[in-house]
């Protein structure tokens, strides 16, 4: 008969030293659910808001997904793609998200050969590895995702 | 033996979902990522490129299965999360209750506004 294991609260932050990996991983597999279910929610809203097929007047040179220059009638989906697109800090949080949804599958082909009960004695291992291979997968995408914004 | 390590009833329907959405989300989520930013540029994303791919029933169809996936993991979790956390009682209905609507909303207007795309409706 297996049974729950208590781990104690997140919240008592002051037993963080006392963290092996194992717990460092399911913090951060916990932490990184939360951001993505939260995108998943923001990305349809958004999706839901461009998508009313009303045209709009934009000046193309202010958006990287509109061609020529000088105002010019688009659909309300372009407007709004391509106005997120053209700030900065949209840019920056992509790499963020892009950080975070590559952690959150690493780490979770780990937590599935766990439950298989495959290369268990080198869990610890396995979590080192899904942090390093998540720093260089989101380093290396830096240039393809803040191309066109003064990069 | 090992002890369990999972918040999860074992042997339970939402344990066995849970892995099996995470199995098809493993390749989704990163062939989403993959297409839309580094084959397609996000930048360039057209409502024109977006309907094109939409109209593609195969792509239609992983993109819906893709959202309900992804909306039952994400929030199946959550509560897991809140459940692991120590919430019971009344709490933990109201939550389980809060958290369906709102899947519910999620999935609803997701495969609204993939049907627009698509141009089906």
């Amino acid at each position: 008969m297996s049974q729950s294991y208590n781990r104690g609260l997140v919240e008592d932050f002051s037993r963080w030293k006392e963290f092996s990996a194992g717990m460092w991983a399911w913090i951060f597999h916990k932490f990184t659910g939360w951001m993505l279910i939260g995108y998943l929610f923001t990305h349809i809203a958004v999706l839901s808001t461009a998508t009313s097929g009303e045209m709009v007047e934009v000046n193309a040179a202010d958006l990287p997904n509109v061609e020529g220059t000088g105002m010019t009638e688009v659909p309300l989906y372009d407007a709004t793609l391509g106005g997120l697109e053209s700030l900065l800090i949209i840019r920056i949080l992509e790499v963020g998200l892009l950080a975070v949804a590559v952690f959150h599958i690493l780490n979770g082909i780990r937590l599935l050969m766990v439950d298989l009960g495959i290369g268990l004695e080198a869990q610890d291992k396995s979590f080192y590895a899904s942090l390093i291979l998540t720093g260089i997968i989101t380093v290396a995408s830096v240039p393809t995702f803040l191309a066109g914004v003064g990069f | 033996m090992a002890e369990r390590y999972s918040s999860f009833a074992p042997g339970g329907t939402r344990w066995l979902l849970q892995r099996i959405t995470a199995v098809f989300l493993i390749v989704v989520l990163a062939m989403h990522f993959f297409l839309l930013h580094f084959v397609n540029h996000a930048a360039e994303v057209t409502l024109a490129d977006t309907e094109a791919r939409m109209q593609n029933i195969g792509y239609f169809l992983t993109m819906v299965l893709f959202l309900w996936a992804g909306a039952f993991h994400g929030i199946n979790g959550v509560y897991n999360a809140l459940v692991n956390q120590g919430l019971s009682g009344t709490q933990k209905k109201v939550v389980l209750a809060v958290l369906i609507v709102a899947g519910v909303a999620l999935v609803g207007q997701g495969t609204y506004v993939a049907l627009v795309m698509s141009g089906m409706i």
